[in-house]
């Protein structure tokens, strides 16, 4: 391939762009590139190991920026079920919505959504930073391990059941709690946090006044001797 | 996994490219699906006063069809796609379709109404969509599916979409749990059913519903308590057609909307062709929520 213009749908594979992007030596002077026409095409942008900075422009489908270590990707357009899967580093950024399980298991870095989110934002997650404009779907934080989620929209049915670790950070109002989850004081450290998330996600009409902190009440991680006639 | 879609065009002009831009969706959705496919078309174009019955052959010769039936039956027309055939007459849907059921018991009754024509076939999505020659197809709204058999075998029988009264149908991505249960109930109220499969359940019961003159929107939000499992629907009447995700909603679906029509598909690639996709309204249909387009 070679070519940098080619990183365009009609002109070229997933396979062949995939490849490309993936490949890219840390000794290449060229860092910018534009993915065109995604169409919707799964898997876009996957398993990128380089600190390179990614545009795509236009709707991407399942798993894009999966894996993902140190790459910039920059998505104009929505993103499909499981974006940045399993991400290790570096940071995503969408500008339409995300689909369901966006940020899952993922370890490092930060994932920006404009919009909203579906179901299982965040599912257990494990240290990644989710900064979401807009609302979230139901089961948001599901088995959270660690990490944060800054919603400054909504969240949906059961916010952070069976969490762990994870903290959320939530603007507007859940439609209900998960198992374990609960409300707690936000300290100094908390609020140093919610200010960094607010400037990465260039977030002005926000402030750390208008957000609420849950987490876990850690009452599910040790076997509740009353319990015992259940088994 | 399965891959649906659903396309309402909004305007008359656009009517005449139905076809061609469904098998654009369901040739992008032969990922998802790729053991069989089928699609409904809806066309009010005709003359109210024919039916439409849309039947598929199974091996039998199609001359030796017509030749009996055009003998039987007048003011009669026959379309030959494929191993289907399109009969449109007069003759009321009770006579004719116990009369093919009798004569001919190797043709099985794909679907039947006023509007609607409906083809199915095993195979790759792309090639059955060739096959059916649906480029041609013109109408107001589609429905169409591809197939990755769960439930029950790969079959014609076991294809979607199901249609179970005059000018339903119902296509369905994921699998219900109590459909066994559901089905004797719905024979006791005088259903009749052709094959195991699930969604087949799913639509009889839509259709038991809409028999008992509830509205759509009624019956898909009574359909979140009575059906068990997992399910994204399209459900189509000559009217238009309605979407409902489960509540869980593990299976997906995305909608665009603009001024010239309604698309809904398991996912955006099945739609990423259709003209200024990117500037509709996209969005996912929420879990437990009935959406409804049509007249």
């Amino acid at each position: 391939m070679g070519k940098i213009e080619n990183l365009d749908f009609k002109k070229n594979t997933l396979r062949k762009i995939n490849n490309y992007l993936q490949n890219i030596s840390y000794k290449n002077n060229k860092r910018e590139f534009t993915v065109k026409n995604p169409s919707g095409h799964h898997a876009l942008c996957a398993g990128l190991t380089e600190s390179i900075s990614v545009k795509i422009n236009g709707h991407v489908g399942y798993y894009c920026g999966g894996m993902n270590q140190k790459a910039h990707i920059t998505i104009n357009g929505n993103a499909g079920t499981g974006l940045g899967e399993n991400m290790m580093s570096g940071l995503i950024h969408v500008k339409g919505n995300a689909s369901q399980s966006a940020g899952a298991t993922a370890h490092g870095g930060t994932i920006i959504i404009d919009g909203d989110t579906s179901s299982r934002c965040g599912i257990s997650m494990k240290g990644i930073d989710i900064i979401v404009k807009g609302s979230v779907g139901h089961m948001s934080g599901f088995m959270a391990q660690s990490g944060t989620m800054l919603i400054c929209g909504d969240a949906g049915e059961a916010l952070g059941d069976s969490i762990y670790e994870t903290v959320i950070y939530l603007a507007g109002k859940p439609k209900s709690l998960g198992v374990d989850c609960v409300e707690k004081k936000i300290n100094k450290k908390d609020i140093k946090k919610i200010e960094d998330l607010l400037k990465i996600g260039k977030i002005k009409k926000y402030k750390v006044k208008h957000f609420k902190k849950f987490g876990s009440q850690r009452k599910l991680y040790n076997f509740n001797i009353d319990n015992i006639s259940d088994y | 996994m399965c891959g649906i879609v659903g396309l309402y065009l909004k305007k008359k002009k656009l009517h005449k490219k139905l076809g061609f831009y469904l098998s654009g969706m369901l040739d992008n959705m032969s990922s998802r699906g790729p053991d069989s496919a089928g699609f409904a078309i809806y066309n009010n174009k005709e003359s109210k006063k024919y039916y439409k019955y849309s039947l598929c052959l199974n091996n039998t010769l199609s001359s030796d069809f017509e030749q009996v039936v055009k003998q039987k039956f007048k003011d009669i027309t026959i379309k030959n796609i494929s191993d289907h055939i399109v009969v449109q007459t007069t003759t009321t849907p009770k006579k004719f379709i116990s009369y093919i059921h009798k004569n001919f018991i190797p043709i099985s009754l794909v679907g039947y109404g006023r509007s609607i024509e409906i083809f199915k076939q095993v195979g790759n999505p792309s090639e059955i969509v060739k096959k059916f020659k649906l480029e041609n197809f013109s109408g107001s709204h589609a429905i169409g599916h591809t197939r990755m058999a769960t439930e029950s075998a790969i079959t014609v029988d076991g294809s979607h979409p199901y249609s179970t009264g005059e000018d339903e149908c119902l296509v369905h991505n994921g699998s219900l749990s109590n459909h066994n249960n559901l089905r004797r109930e719905l024979i006791k109220k005088g259903k009749k059913f052709d094959s195991l499969n699930d969604t087949e359940v799913a639509a009889g019961y839509i259709s038991q519903k809409l028999s008992e003159n509830k509205s759509m929107k009624k019956t898909l939000t009574e359909s979140l308590t009575d059906l068990d499992g997992f399910y994204t629907f399209i459900a189509g009447t000559n009217k238009g057609f309605a979407v409902l995700r489960d509540e869980i909603a593990c299976k997906p679906a995305v909608i665009a909307e603009n001024n010239d029509y309604v698309a809904v598909a398991s996912e955006f690639q099945a739609m990423a062709h259709l003209p200024y996709v990117n500037k509709s309204n996209i969005y996912e249909p929420k879990p437990g929520v009935v959406y409804t387009w049509g007249k």
